[in-house]
């Protein structure tokens, strides 16, 4: 598939693992202190699991992965609101797929869908405007889930809800934003980064400038990466090129994708319909300042949190379960005490084991733990 | 919901409302394009343009310039690394020769 295959290319992929380790020889990294690498995003863990890349790296480079999976970082009272939203017998909830397996501490979405609750799987919110407007008499509240990258077609979807006076829709909007995240993350004591694969396709709306504070003042290399093995390969090369050349810049290895302005009508969309709430609650990493948005006052109609009474509670993490752990890159997936047994894709405990980009679903699926097994 | 796929539009169905549609694989599906479209890229200028889709819309113009870049820095890097071999592997023959 064009622009897919073409980075795919094993040969190619083989002459930057080369070019990594000739780099690293030259550095004096310890071995016993190998470089922290952290990719920001769920999809780049994805990638990385999918296609072996961990096992293609030297000693010397250890990847962390990052917070950048929106399904993980939802807090269990999010799940519960979802499903008490969804067991109201005048809605029906459309949320994404990744959605529907996090458990909630009564039910996940799929548990309440068995029990009755109309809870549709939509690919787009423009799937869920048409079955609001294909169900009149219904309420239908799509789940907004997601950082930059999703947060403009859930605006889009109101600025036409809007448009087409399409009463019986409305949005319950947890949307995330990354760079308040990756600023906590720079100030957890317990991290120590060297540098930053970062979001391409929250880059692909936001741009890289809000990037600079991360070399600036923090000065960590940031290399704005894409999606396949090559783009990820070659991002760890520009990262370690910095380190060696005692260089912090934001640097863009995905520009096919991503200008370095952004995608400004997807900008304008979002300013016009969320503003920051003053916090918002994730799993693992706590309550972080200005970390989530809410729908504005002019779109009130359309914010299913002011339709329907949501309790909002704040439930704990079941305490066997280590995801802020992993979430934080403090452990790795495998070190959790409950991964592969009490928690597996098939009954997930954490939100890790659900979605496809979660660490510990992606270590499960493509055989990591087999790996670190052999390792050790 | 964050990796997206690369599609071609084919089709605009409906111009006010930025809807056109795409070709992902073979497969096709009707997608907004709202986000690609300005006074430099109108909706007629669309046809034909390879884009990113995430979620049912298109997010991005995938720049067939910049990937083709990406990928000679790529071929480049292997032409630099196979004469780096080259190098070390008749510097080990001169040493040998020297012996």
């Amino acid at each position: 598939m064009k622009y897919l295959d073409e980075f795919r290319d094993g040969a190619k992929a083989a002459i930057l693992v080369a070019e990594i380790e000739s780099l690293i020889a030259t550095m004096d990294v310890p071995r016993d202190r190998p470089l922290h690498i952290m990719e920001v995003c769920g999809g780049h863990t994805h990638s990385i699991f999918r296609f072996g890349i961990e096992g293609m790296l030297p000693k010397q480079i250890e990847l962390v992965h990052g917070p950048g999976c929106p399904v993980c970082v939802l807090p269990m009272g999010r799940v519960d609101d979802c499903v008490n939203i969804a067991e109201r017998p005048e809605v029906i909830f459309a949320t994404f797929g990744d959605a529907m397996r996090v458990p909630g501490s009564r039910k996940s979405l799929m548990q309440a869908k068995a029990d009755g609750a109309d809870v549709r799987m939509v690919y787009s919110p423009l799937d869920a405007l048409a079955i609001a407007r294909k169900n009149p008499a219904r309420e239908v509240v799509f789940f907004g889930l997601g950082f930059e990258t999703t947060m403009p077609s859930t605006a889009l979807t109101i600025l036409q809800a809007e448009g087409e006076q399409v009463a019986n829709f409305s949005v319950f909007c947890n949307h995330i934003t990354i760079v308040p995240t990756i600023k906590a993350i720079l100030d957890s004591p317990d991290l120590k980064l060297d540098g930053f694969l970062g979001p391409g396709h929250v880059s692909m709306v936001i741009g890289t400038a809000p990037y600079e504070f991360i070399a600036n003042f923090y000065r960590k290399p940031m290399v704005v990466a894409g999606f396949e093995p090559l783009d990820i390969l070659q991002s760890i090369w520009m990262v370690l090129k910095q380190i060696k050349e005692g260089r912090a810049d934001v640097e863009n290895q995905y520009a096919r994708v991503v200008p370095d302005k952004g995608n400004a009508a997807a900008l304008y969309a979002v300013s016009r319909v969320y503003e920051l709430r003053e916090f918002f609650e994730w799993r693992g990493l706590g309550s972080i300042d200005h970390s989530g948005v809410k729908l504005r006052d002019e779109y009130a109609q359309f914010d299913a949190e002011r339709k329907f009474a949501i309790p909002n509670l704040k439930i704990a993490d079941p305490k066997s379960c280590q995801c802020g752990e992993v979430l934080k890159g403090v452990i790795k997936p495998w070190q959790c005490k409950v991964f592969g047994t009490a928690c597996t894709p098939e009954m997930p405990l954490g939100a890790l084991m659900v979605s496809s980009e979660g660490a510990c679903a992606a270590y499960y699926q493509y055989g990591g733990v087999r790996q670190h097994a052999a390792a050790e | 919901m964050c990796l997206g796929i690369p599609g071609r539009i084919v089709k605009i169905d409906d111009a006010a409302r930025l809807l056109a549609t795409v070709d992902v694989s073979g497969v096709r599906r009707q997608v907004n394009i709202a986000c690609i479209v300005d006074e430099e890229y109108p909706v007629s200028s669309c046809i034909g343009d390879w884009v990113l889709i995430h979620v049912g819309f298109a997010m991005s113009r995938i720049d067939e310039a910049e990937a083709a870049e990406t990928l000679r820095i790529l071929t480049e890097l292997g032409e630099a690394q196979a004469e780096l071999e080259a190098i070390h592997l008749s510097a080990a023959q001169s040493e040998g020769h020297a012996e």
